[in-house]
C-alpha cells in the first residue's frame, strides 16, 4: 500500500476555465463581445413577453390608429413605441423581440433536424460502405449542385401544395423547419462519413468488434464521439445560415405570414415603405438581424479555430 | 466552315436581318416597358375574369366589340349589328381581318368562340346567356338567338376575346384552360389573335413580350415597336424601377409612395377614381366553414353574425391608416358613378360593442375561428387591408387566419374553377357592362343551379330568390327611371340580408413617366394601344 495522495479531480467549472478553449476565448476581444451580443438577443428573445409593450402576434392588440408612428427620438415619436410602429400598428421594437423567437427556433429546429438526419446517413455512409455509401454520398452529391435556399425553396413549395397551401402559423413553422433541415443535412453526412472512415480502421473498433458489440452500439457510443468536434463548427456556423434562410424565405413570401411575423416577414413588409420616408419599418429588424447573424458568425470562427489543433 | 466563319457569317445575317426590320418600322417607333405588380399567367383569353389580365389580352386579342377611350361601346371585329327583332342580334363581321398565323376571320370563328368561352373552365360563361343560339348566316354575318330579350348582351362583349377556330383545332385547344389548371396548355402559352400586338415570347412570372402587328386592320395610335411586360410584386422595387427609368409605367403606384413619385423629375402618377369596389364576402352555403372551430354548423348563416362582422369594421380608419385618403367607403356593392340612386344608401354606423353583442346573441359570446383568403398583389394594399379587418375582428372575438397570397394562387382557389374554396375572402369587382345587373347577377344572384351561369363569382353563396327576380326584371326593363328603382329594391334586399360587406372604391395610381403619354380609363385597364412614347 502506497500513502501517495490521491490527485484531486478539479471541478467541472474548474476545468472549462483552465482549458484551451476557454482561454482562446478570453484572448479574442471579439469573440468575446459577439458572445455578449448573442447572449444579451437569446435573453431578449427569451423573455420576450415581459419585455414588450403589446404581443404583436395578437391582432385584438394592434390598434390600427397608432400606425405609421416614428420612433421615439424624432419629433413625431410617441410613446410607448421605441421603435415606431408599422403600417398595421404594430410595435417594431416588439415585433422584433417576437420575430427573433421566431428565427431562433426555427433556425435551432432546422439545424438540430439537418444534424440528426446527416449524422445519422453520413454515420451509416461511413461504416457500412460499399453500395450504401454510394447511394448516400451520390444524393449529397446532388443535393450540393444546387443552393440550398433553392432546396428549401423546393421543399416549402411542395409541402405546400400537398397541404392545400391554407396553413396556421405552427404548421407553417414546421415546414419551415423541415425545409431548413432538408436542405443542410449533406455537409453533416460529409463531414461525419470522411471522420468515421478515419476511425473504423482503429484498434479501438477492431476492439469493439472483437468482443462482438452490435455495429449500431459501435457506431454511436464509441465512433460518433470522436466526430463531435467539427460537427460543433458546423452546426454554430449552420444555425447562422438557417436563420438567414428562414429570413430569406419569408422576405419572399413563403415564410411566416404578416400575423405572425418572423425578422424576415418585417424586412419585407418594410422593404414597401423604403420610399415613403417610413425607414424605421424595415431599418430595426434588418439591423437586429444583421447583428444576430454576424454574431453567431464570429463565434462559429472563433470555435472553428479553437477547435483546430494544428492552429494552437 | 471553320468556327470563325460560322460566327462572322452569323453577325452578317443578324446585321441583314435587323437593317431589314429596321427598314419596316417607322424610324420613332419606340419599345414600352410595363410594370404590374401582378403577374400574366395564362393567355387564354377565357382562364381569368380580372382586369389585369383581360388589358393584357387585349393587346393580343379583339371582341366583335370594344371600348372606346370614354368607356362607350364601339365596332371592333364586328362592323355594325342590328336587332331585326327584340330576340334576334344580327352581327356584320369586319371583312379582310387576319389572325396573327395568318388564318383569315370569319363568322366560324364567332361560333366557336361563343361555344368554348361557355363551356366548363371558362371563367366568362356569363357574356352570352347559357341558352342563346349562335347561327352563321354566311361567312361575314352571325346571328344570336336569344330566349329572352336582353338589351344590354354586347355590354360585356369588350372581354370576350374572338379565338381562332382553325388554330385551336389544331393545338388541341378547343377547351378553355382553367384558372385552377395546374399544368399549362397550349393555349396558355401561346396567342392568336386578331389585335394590334402579337406575342413574342411568355414566360409566366418573368416577362412578356409583345411585338406590333403590322397587317392589323386598324389604324395605330401608338407609335410603340413592342411592348416588354414585367411582374414586379415589391412595391418598392416596382417605384424604384419607374424613377430610375427602367420602365416607363407602372400600377398601381403604391399610396405611401404617390407623393415621392410626383416629386421626381422623370414620372408622375397619373391618378383618379376607380370603378372597381373592395368588398368582403361570407360563405352562406356550406354546412360548416372552411378553417373553423365551429363543427356541425356554419355561423354565416346566421344575419346576426353577418351584421356583426360588417359593424365590426371601422371603414374610415382604413381610409386614413391603410389607404391614406385614397379611398371612398362605399355603401353599395358597385360605385356610385354607375348607379344613379347610390346617395341614398348610407354605410351603417361602425359599432364594435353592437357587434360584440350581436355575436352574443348569435350564440358565439367567445367569438369563433374562420380562414380568409385574401390577394396580394392584386388590388391596392389588399393584404394590408385583411390584415386590418384581421384585428378589427380580432377586437370582437373572431379569430380570423389570413391566408394572403398571390393572385394567380388566390383566384385558383376561390374561384368557380376552384370550386369556392373559401369562407371568407376579399375581392374587387369592376362590372364589365358598366351596369348593375352585371353586379346582381354575378356577384350576388343565387348559385343553385349548376347549369346556370348566374352566380359565378358569387364565391360566398348568397342567395335570395326575390333579389334573383328583380335581377331579371332589370335585364329586361327599358325605361331608365323603373329600372334604377328596381336595382334600388335589389340593393335594399341585399343590404337588409347583410349579404355582403363593401369595402370602398379604391384611386386608382400609374406611375408614368414623363415621355409617355397614354390614356387611363376608370375601369384601370392598362391599354398600350393608346399609348404614345417620345425619344
Amino acid at each position: 500500500m502506497t500513502d501517495a495522495p490521491i490527485p484531486r479531480t478539479p471541478s467541472l467549472l474548474a476545468r472549462t476555465i483552465d482549458s484551451d478553449i476557454f482561454y482562446s476565448f478570453r484572448r479574442s476581444k471579439l469573440t468575446m463581445v459577439s458572445a455578449a451580443i448573442v447572449f444579451l438577443l437569446l435573453m431578449m428573445a427569451l423573455l420576450a413577453p415581459v419585455l414588450v409593450v403589446q404581443n404583436p402576434f395578437d391582432p385584438a392588440q394592434l390598434e390600427l390608429i397608432n400606425s405609421r408612428i416614428a420612433p421615439l427620438w424624432t419629433a413625431e415619436g410617441q410613446k410607448p413605441f421605441l421603435l415606431g410602429t408599422d403600417e398595421q400598428g404594430r410595435d417594431i421594437y416588439s415585433a422584433i423581440l417576437y420575430g427573433m423567437r421566431i428565427s431562433l427556433v426555427v433556425g435551432v429546429l432546422g439545424v438540430s433536424f439537418a444534424a440528426v438526419l446527416g449524422i445519422g446517413l453520413g454515420l451509416i455512409a461511413g461504416y457500412v460502405g460499399g453500395a450504401v455509401d454510394s447511394l448516400i454520398m451520390r444524393i449529397a452529391d446532388v443535393q450540393l449542385t444546387f443552393p440550398a435556399i433553392l432546396i428549401a425553396l423546393l421543399i416549402d413549395g411542395v409541402v405546400k401544395s400537398a397541404l392545400g397551401n391554407h396553413l396556421d402559423a405552427s404548421t407553417t413553422l414546421i415546414v419551415l423547419v423541415v425545409a431548413i433541415g432538408l436542405s443542410f443535412w449533406v455537409q453533416y453526412a460529409r463531414t461525419v462519413r470522411g471522420s468515421v472512415m478515419v476511425e473504423k480502421n482503429k484498434d479501438y473498433v477492431a476492439a469493439a468488434q472483437l468482443i462482438g458489440l452490435p455495429a449500431r452500439v459501435i457506431m454511436i457510443r464509441h465512433v460518433l464521439p470522436n466526430t463531435m468536434g467539427p460537427i460543433l463548427v458546423i452546426a454554430t456556423i449552420n444555425l447562422a445560415l438557417a436563420i438567414i434562410t428562414e429570413a430569406t424565405l419569408s422576405f419572399l413570401g413563403s415564410g411566416m405570414p404578416d400575423t405572425m411575423p418572423s425578422l424576415g416577414t418585417l424586412i419585407r413588409i418594410g422593404n414597401n415603405y423604403l420610399f415613403s420616408g417610413e425607414w424605421w419599418v424595415i431599418a430595426f429588424p434588418g439591423l437586429a438581424l444583421a447583428s444576430l447573424i454576424l454574431s453567431i458568425n464570429l463565434l462559429g470562427d472563433w470555435l472553428r479555430d479553437a477547435l483546430n489543433p494544428k492552429l494552437q | 466552315m471553320s468556327i470563325r466563319q460560322t460566327f462572322i457569317a452569323a453577325a452578317a445575317s443578324l446585321i441583314a436581318f435587323a437593317t431589314v426590320s429596321a427598314s419596316v418600322l417607322p424610324a420613332s417607333a419606340q419599345t414600352l416597358r410595363y410594370a404590374n405588380q401582378g403577374d400574366l399567367k395564362s393567355l387564354d383569353p377565357y382562364t381569368l375574369r380580372e382586369t389585369t389580365t383581360i388589358a393584357h389580352h387585349g393587346q393580343v386579342y379583339e371582341g366583335l366589340v370594344g371600348r372606346g377611350k370614354d368607356l362607350q361601346i364601339i365596332p371592333a371585329l364586328a362592323e355594325s349589328w342590328e336587332t331585326p327583332e327584340p330576340t334576334r342580334w344580327r352581327f356584320h363581321l369586319r371583312k379582310g381581318v387576319k389572325f396573327h398565323n395568318g388564318d383569315a376571320f370569319t363568322a366560324d370563328d364567332v361560333v366557336f368562340s361563343a361555344d368554348r368561352v361557355r363551356a366548363k373552365g371558362s371563367d366568362f360563361t356569363t357574356v352570352i346567356p347559357a341558352d342563346a343560339k349562335v347561327l352563321k348566316i354566311d361567312d361575314y354575318t352571325v346571328d344570336f338567338v336569344l330566349t329572352k330579350p336582353n338589351p344590354i348582351l354586347t355590354s360585356q362583349w369588350d372581354v370576350w376575346y374572338i379565338m381562332d377556330k382553325k388554330w385551336a383545332e389544331a393545338n388541341n385547344a378547343n377547351a378553355p384552360t382553367p384558372a385552377a389548371a395546374t399544368s399549362p396548355s397550349f393555349a396558355s402559352l401561346n396567342a392568336n389573335g386578331t389585335g394590334p400586338f402579337t406575342i413574342e415570347s411568355h414566360q409566366p412570372g418573368v416577362k412578356t413580350v409583345f411585338k406590333v402587328n403590322a397587317n392589323w386592320w386598324g389604324k395605330p395610335e401608338h407609335n410603340l415597336k413592342e411592348i416588354i411586360f414585367t411582374p414586379i410584386a415589391s412595391d418598392a422595387t416596382r417605384v424604384a424601377a419607374l424613377l430610375s427609368g427602367e420602365v416607363d409605367i407602372i400600377e398601381p403606384v403604391p399610396v405611401q409612395d404617390i407623393a415621392r413619385v410626383n416629386g421626381s423629375a422623370n414620372a408622375a402618377v397619373m391618378a383618379g377614381p376607380e370603378l372597381r369596389t373592395i368588398f368582403l364576402g361570407m360563405d352562406q352555403i356550406r354546412d360548416e366553414l372552411l378553417f373553423s372551430n365551429i363543427k356541425g354548423k356554419n355561423p354565416f348563416k346566421d344575419i346576426r353574425v353577418r351584421e356583426a362582422f360588417y359593424k365590426a369594421i371601422d371603414i374610415e380608419l382604413i381610409k386614413s391608416r391603410v389607404m391614406r385618403g385614397l379611398s371612398t367607403p362605399s355603401a353599395l356593392m358597385i360605385a356610385p358613378p354607375l348607379f344613379k340612386l347610390s346617395g341614398d344608401f348610407t354605410r351603417p354606423k361602425y359599432d364594435a360593442d353592437g357587434a360584440k353583442k350581436l355575436l352574443a346573441d348569435a350564440g358565439y359570446p367567445d367569438g369563433f375561428e374562420v380562414g380568409m383568403d385574401c390577394p396580394n398583389d392584386r388590388y391596392v394594399n389588399d393584404a394590408a387591408i385583411c390584415q386590418a379587418v384581421v384585428g378589427m375582428l380580432a377586437r370582437i372575438g373572431v379569430k380570423v387566419i389570413l391566408n394572403a397570397q398571390p393572385k394567380a394562387l388566390y383566384f385558383a382557389k376561390v374561384f368557380k374553377t376552384g370550386g369556392f374554396n373559401t369562407s371568407f375572402y376579399l375581392l374587387g369587382w369592376t362590372p364589365g357592362t358598366q351596369d348593375s345587373h352585371n353586379v346582381m347577377h354575378d356577384i350576388m344572384g343565387c348559385r343553385d343551379d349548376p347549369a346556370s351561369p348566374r352566380g359565378a363569382t358569387n364565391l360566398g353563396g348568397y342567395c335570395n330568390k326575390q333579389f334573383d327576380a328583380l335581377t331579371d326584371q332589370v335585364l329586361q326593363e327599358t325605361d331608365t327611371t323603373k329600372r334604377d328603382q328596381l336595382i334600388k329594391q335589389a340593393y335594399e334586399i341585399a343590404a337588409k340580408d347583410w349579404a355582403y360587406i363593401p369595402l370602398h372604391q379604391q384611386a386608382l395610381a400609374w406611375g408614368v413617366s414623363k415621355k409617355v403619354k397614354i390614356v387611363q380609363r376608370p375601369d384601370n385597364q392598362v391599354l398600350p394601344y393608346w399609348a404614345v412614347k417620345s425619344e
